[in-house]
């Protein structure tokens, strides 16, 4: 769909040009921890892949920083790159979320498939994008994810994963939730043939993708602090009128409960997958 | 008939629940608890019946019929360890070559403090993939409310039907009008677009049947006259069929 309005504000224009891999974090020289209430130089924060020098508090990323941070070198071949959301059910002001989304991100959808080699190491990649209508989960995410893992099961290749979404995404109505089991078939079908599946689970990961891929991952992996959950704090505070206990719901507490298997800051990422990936490389033979 | 109305309707109290599908449509029902790990979770109801001279594992949420009861049953809430216990006699289905019959009615997974403790998200996921991968039969039949997740953790069927008057939905309208119009109260557009009846989610290949509601009793010779049919049908396929079967019922759903 052609747009030839006016952009609203100088992003929009940005953005418009077609200017990608913009930093999510302010423009301004200097960006304060929420973590120890530092300033931050603004550059200083992009090398360190947004995590704060002093506190170590990991801001949000884009998905395309992560994929240049992760990828080596002109490895990475994106696929399914230009699929994207129809109104399928002719939601309410879908189209123009839709629109808005792709403007703030430079992404047709809120994940990046393709193959790419990280430390050498052959692999399929998926990244979501936490500023594309919040990672939802639509039948798009859903097929692209569904997709990707019948790609590497075909090249036998691994699958490292990225989560960061609010769940299943409401405008697709049951079209959504059903991509719940159909990624959730996809993951098995790899998985049965013998293939490694590294899942990274980033805040916030919750809903309808905890529910399905993000807890498949033969090896599930965290950043430090990130928001892991089903139901998010607000919704069960409302629910049950508990308070909750500190902590709760992070990465740090997930650990504790067993249900993931390491929290690994970002900037050792992609050290700690090539070694995987590495002792794992029999398993694509 | 309005969608909210549908959504009323698949909540009402009167509405006949799990135990009533399972007490009318089957014999000798012997009810197995517990998930082996954590407890027994008493909004999930599971065990082996007969069917038609063949036994067959049931699974049911069961939302209870009185406010005792309701609050045993946690309201048809569902916890983790009441996934698991569905997961374990589902395996164990599969160990001893019985078909599974599910039966639906949540307004969805429990949020609260311990279903997080011990992995909500977890437990269904694993649902998901165990049951696409089941060597079984499995028929899913949503009988009331089909909340989210937690209702799709028992959805993952080679045939999934629904009554007249039941609902499937991503979340609850009321959850989504919260959520996207910022007016709990605009429920009933929410409802309308959320497209959650059991006609919408034909029309969309989502579920393969509708059993007219007529009345209790009609509803219980419907399921039973179709059940037949179906496990025959089902019955003559090999494992990997099914797998195959059921993989590609939800891999063409969307795009």
């Amino acid at each position: 769909m052609f747009n030839f309005r006016k952009p609203k504000n100088e992003l929009e224009l940005i953005l418009k040009q077609g200017k990608k891999n913009t930093p999510t974090i302010p423009d301004e020289m200097f960006t304060s921890c929420p973590g120890c209430s530092a300033s931050i130089l603004s550059e200083e924060l992009i090398e360190s892949l947004n995590v704060c020098l002093k506190c170590g508090h990991h801001f949000k990323i884009s998905a395309r920083q992560r994929l240049n941070a992760l990828a080596d070198a002109g490895s990475f071949d994106e696929l399914f790159g230009d699929m994207e959301s129809e109104n399928l059910l002719g939601f309410p002001e879908y189209e123009k979320k839709l629109h808005n989304a792709k403007l703030a991100t430079a992404e047709n959808e809120a994940v990046i498939c393709g193959t790419c080699e990280i430390g050498g190491n052959p692999t399929a990649v998926f990244i979501m994008e936490g500023d594309f209508m919040m990672g939802s989960m639509g039948t798009v995410v859903g097929e692209k994810i569904t997709r990707l893992f019948e790609h590497a099961l075909k090249m036998r290749l691994p699958v490292v994963g990225y989560t960061i979404s609010g769940g299943a995404r409401m405008q697709e109505g049951i079209l959504s939730l059903m991509q719940m089991a159909k990624t959730s078939g996809a993951v098995m079908r790899h998985g049965n043939a013998g293939l490694l599946y590294i899942a990274v689970l980033t805040n916030p990961t919750t809903g309808g993708v905890t529910a399905s891929f993000a807890m498949e991952g033969d090896m599930v992996i965290a950043e430090p602090g990130a928001l892991i959950c089903f139901a998010g704090p607000r919704v069960i505070a409302q629910t049950t009128r508990q308070k909750l206990p500190p902590g709760f719901q992070t990465a740090e507490f997930l650990l504790e409960k067993g249900f993931i298997d390491a929290i690994v800051p970002r900037k050792e990422h992609k050290n700690t997958i090539a070694k995987l990936l590495y002792m794992h490389r029999g398993a694509s033979e | 008939m309005k969608a909210i109305e549908y959504v009323y309707a698949a909540r009402h109290k009167n509405r006949p629940t799990g135990m009533a599908y399972i007490r009318n449509i089957f014999t000798d029902f012997i009810e197995l608890h517990g998930d082996r790990r954590f407890g027994d979770d008493r909004a999930i109801v599971g065990g082996i019946a007969m069917f038609c001279d063949m036994p067959v594992t049931v699974i049911a949420i069961e939302k209870g019929t009185d406010t005792k009861e309701r609050v045993s049953r946690n309201f048809g809430s569902v916890h983790p360890e009441g996934y698991r216990k569905a997961l374990r006699l589902m395996k164990q289905a599969e160990k001893f070559k019985r078909p599974v019959i599910c039966f639906i009615d949540t307004a969805g997974a429990f949020c609260g403090i311990g279903a997080e403790e011990r992995g909500q998200g977890q437990a269904i996921a694993e649902n998901l993939g165990s049951m696409m991968e089941l060597r079984v039969p499995i028929i899913s039949i949503l009988i009331g409310e089909g909340g989210s997740g937690g209702a799709l953790a028992l959805g993952v069927a080679n045939s999934v039907w629904m009554l007249e008057k039941a609902v499937y939905s991503v979340i609850s309208p009321e959850g989504c009008a919260s959520i996207l119009f910022k007016d709990p109260q605009k429920a009933e557009i929410a409802a309308e677009n959320l497209k959650l009846t059991a006609r919408d989610l034909f029309g969309l290949g989502v579920i393969e049947r509708i059993i007219p509601e007529k009345n209790t009793e009609s509803v219980f010779n419907i399921i039973k006259k179709q059940l037949k049919a179906e496990l025959e049908r089902l019955i003559a396929k090999s494992g990997d069929e099914l797998r195959e079967e059921r993989y590609n019922k939800f891999r063409g759903i969307g795009c």
